[in-house]
Parts: C-alpha cells; structure tokens; sequence
C-alpha cells in the first residue's frame, strides 16, 4: 500500500516539506506524490533522492505528474 | 515531455545558467547599463514603473528591455518544452502586498538579490551587508514555511490568464517601439525616460532584449532562483539552486576583472549607499517577502511567463511598490535611504510577519 501525499496546486517549497515530512515519519516504504507542476517534479525526485529513497516511476497524470518514490 | 531530461536541471545546468547570468550581466553593463547594475529587477521594474509615469522620479525612468525578455524568454521556453500551465487562484491579494513590499525593501537597499550578488562581484562591500539581510530575511521566512505557513493551492485556469503579463510585456515593447528615446528629451509620446541619472544608462534596446529573452529561455529550463538557493540551504541542507548563485558571484566577478569593472571598496560605489543597517534592514524585508511569495523578482518574472498568474500578481505588486517607494521618499539614493526609508522597512516588516504569522493551514 502507498501513501499519497496531493501536492497539486501547491507551489515550491511545499511538495518536497510534505515529501520529507513524510519520509520522516515513515524510515521506510512506497510514497506517491501528486504535483502539478514540472519544477516540482524535479524538486520532490530530487529531495526524495537525497534521503536515499529511490525514485520508482513518474508517470503524467491529470495535467501533472504522479510519482512513486520508495525505500526498502 | 515531463521525463525528457531536462539538462538546465542538473548540478551543470545551474552552474552553467549561473555562470552566463553573471557574464552577461557584467557585459551589459559595459554595453552601457548603470554601474553595478548588469542585470537588477528589482531597479528595472522601478524604471519601468518610471517609463509609464507611475512615479515621477526623474532619473529612473526607462522601460528596460531586460524585463519584457525575461518574461517572453520563459514563456518561449515553457511553450517548447511543453511546461505552460496557466494558473492562479492561490492568495492573489496576499502575493500583490508581498510584491510591494518587497520592491520597497529592496530599494532601501538599492537592488534585488541579483544585483545584491552582482554588487559583491564589483567590490562593493555595502553588498555585504544587504546579502547578510537577504539571508536574515530568507531563514525568518523558513520559520514560518516550517510553521506551516501556506498560501493555499492555485487552480488550472483559461490558456489566456497566464497569458496577460506576456502580454502586457509585449505591449510594454510595442509603447517602446511607437515612442522611441529622443536624445535629451525626458519624454516620448506617452513614455518618459531618464535625461540623466541610472535611467539614462542603458545598453542598446535589441541587445538588452535578446540578452533578457536568453535569459528568461535558461532560467526557465534551470529553474534559477537566489532566494531558493539560500531557502534550501537552510532548510534542507540542499546546494542546488545555491551552485548557481555561485557561479553568478564568481563569473561576474571574473568578467569585472577582465572588463576593468572591479573597483573594491564601500564608499562611492555606483547607486549605492553605506548605511549599513539599513542596506542589512531593507533586504531582510524583501528576502522574507519573497521566501512568502515563493520566488526572488527574477523567479517570479520566470514563473509569471510559464503561466503563473499569482507570480504575475507578485510582478505587478512589485512594480506599483516601486511607484510608492519614489512617490513617498522611501527609495534610498547614493546620500543615504530616503525620509521615510526606515519608517517603510518597519512598517513593511510588520506586514510580512502579520502575513507569516497568520496564513497558515494544514494541507494534507
């Protein structure tokens, strides 16, 4: 099962703060993050892979993006 | 398109966007731009606020190119590579107020963040002091972002909303072309320009436009901003953005060297003052403005062309924030800020921590 984190709408730095808050509370697992934006694609990849969670998939979605990061 | 690497967004993209800004900026100003002031948004939209007679301030009027190319430039970009989404809806009112302030703090400083760097890379200490602010400004604000601090979300809107600033800037560019600079007149049909003072130093049109529309192209691709450069430093311990401010600071510097352009010291300097609490309190102002609004002036000129409508609320504010600041004396100018420049950065920093203060909501 994955988290989902709705960052659409939001602009920066909200979506990667929601990102690594997440990532805080959960040390390990699948999280999906919806944003709207390309610059937020590339910041919440960017965040996600300096915690050492790897980015699985980024996939368009509704006039934005959904990307799946994980963590073993 | 969205997975297409995108190269501007690599640590090289940064470091090489950062890099042309900085050589580019210091060109201009040889090219006939004001001292120390290659690139300044913040001072370009108070110019421009000054070729359309929102404020009267003789020597700072001109519609500088630079800006109407910097908001085509990305919106060309956005258009290329498939990234316009036209958007707004998110605290409009709030963002305008931001964009006003934050123009009124940087002129108690004499300049945007950019300028503040490109400033440092000329030898001005004062630059220092207005950098020290900016950061001052910058980590308050990341307080409030941890806080919780939320403009609420924006919302896909008509094509044509994110179309109007593009647009106006075009217009800007059209009133230019109609109304041509006549040597030592301060008027042109309905624009004003400047006779003597910063707002008669300008390089020549068709350079400063390509030079903005390059610009805004690469920004756009890289994403550069200055005050997200130090926002994620200090609040995710990211470098990223922070690479391309660097690169500005050492390639302007660079280029001043090799231009002659390199004149070490505090006293003298080119549109400059040496009130250091004052250079420090003017940019602690506007550096916590932006880090509310999302973006340093260039950021939101950017974001404005690849269809933000808020940032181009933001743009708006800060060009009427620049009408008051020279209608009610409180721009500084080389003797020192204005008469009631303090007063501005007091009551400008009581406004922001109101709007840090009480914006906040859960989002998730």
């Amino acid at each position: 099962m994955s988290t989902i984190i709705d960052a659409r709408g939001l602009s920066c730095p909200q979506p990667v703060l929601m990102t690594l808050d997440k990532i805080k509370k959960m040390e390990n697992g699948q999280i999906e993050i919806m944003v709207d934006t390309d610059t937020s694609r590339e910041n919440v990849s960017r965040a996600a892979a300096s915690q050492d969670w790897q980015v699985k998939d980024v996939r368009e979605q509704d006039e934005g993006y959904r990307i799946t990061i994980a963590k073993e | 398109m969205g997975q297409v690497k995108n190269l501007f967004g690599t640590r090289f993209g940064i470091i090489a966007v950062g890099a042309f800004i900085g050589v580019l900026a210091a060109l201009l100003q040889k090219l006939g731009n004001p001292g120390n002031m290659g690139i300044c948004v913040a001072c370009f939209e108070r110019d421009i606020a000054g070729a359309i007679g929102l404020h009267r301030a003789g020597v700072v009027q001109y519609m500088r190119p630079e800006i109407i190319g910097f908001v085509l430039g990305s919106l060309t970009a956005a258009y290329m590579f498939n990234e316009f989404r036209s958007r707004s809806g998110s605290a409009p009112i709030v963002r305008f107020v931001l964009g006003a302030f934050a123009m009124i703090g940087a002129l108690v400083f004499l300049g945007c963040p950019w300028r503040a760097l490109l400033r440092l890379a000329a030898g001005d200490g004062n630059a220092v002091f207005g950098l020290f602010g900016l950061i001052g400004g910058i980590w308050i604000g990341t307080s409030f972002l941890k806080g919780g601090y939320n403009l609420g979300r924006t919302h896909a809107t008509y094509t044509s909303v994110g179309w109007l600033l593009p647009l106006t800037m075009l217009g800007f560019l059209v009133l230019m072309v109609l109304f041509p600079q006549v040597q030592g007149e301060p008027r042109s049909g309905i624009l004003f320009y400047s006779v003597k003072g910063p707002g008669s130093a300008h390089a020549p049109l068709i350079i400063s436009l390509i030079v903005g529309l390059v610009i805004g192209f690469l920004a756009q691709r890289s994403r550069f901003c200055t005050m997200g450069a130090f926002r994620d430093l200090i609040l995710f311990r990211q470098v990223h953005l922070l690479f391309g401010v660097i690169a500005l600071v050492v390639f302007a510097f660079i280029t001043n060297l090799i231009l002659g352009q390199f004149h070490p010291g505090f006293a003298g300097q080119p549109v400059a003052h040496t009130m250091t609490v004052w250079n420090f309190g003017g940019m602690v102002v506007a550096g916590l403005a932006f880090v509310l609004a999302g973006g340093c002036p260039g950021r939101q000129l950017f974001l404005a062309g690849e269809g933000d409508g808020d940032a181009a609320v933001f743009v708006l504010g800060m060009i009427v924030g620049a009408a008051f600041s020279h209608n009610f004396g409180l721009a500084s100018s080389p003797k020192g800020v204005g008469p009631h420049g303090i007063a501005a950065v007091i009551v400008g920093l009581s406004v922001c921590l109101f709007i840090g203060f009480t914006m906040r909501k859960k989002t998730a």
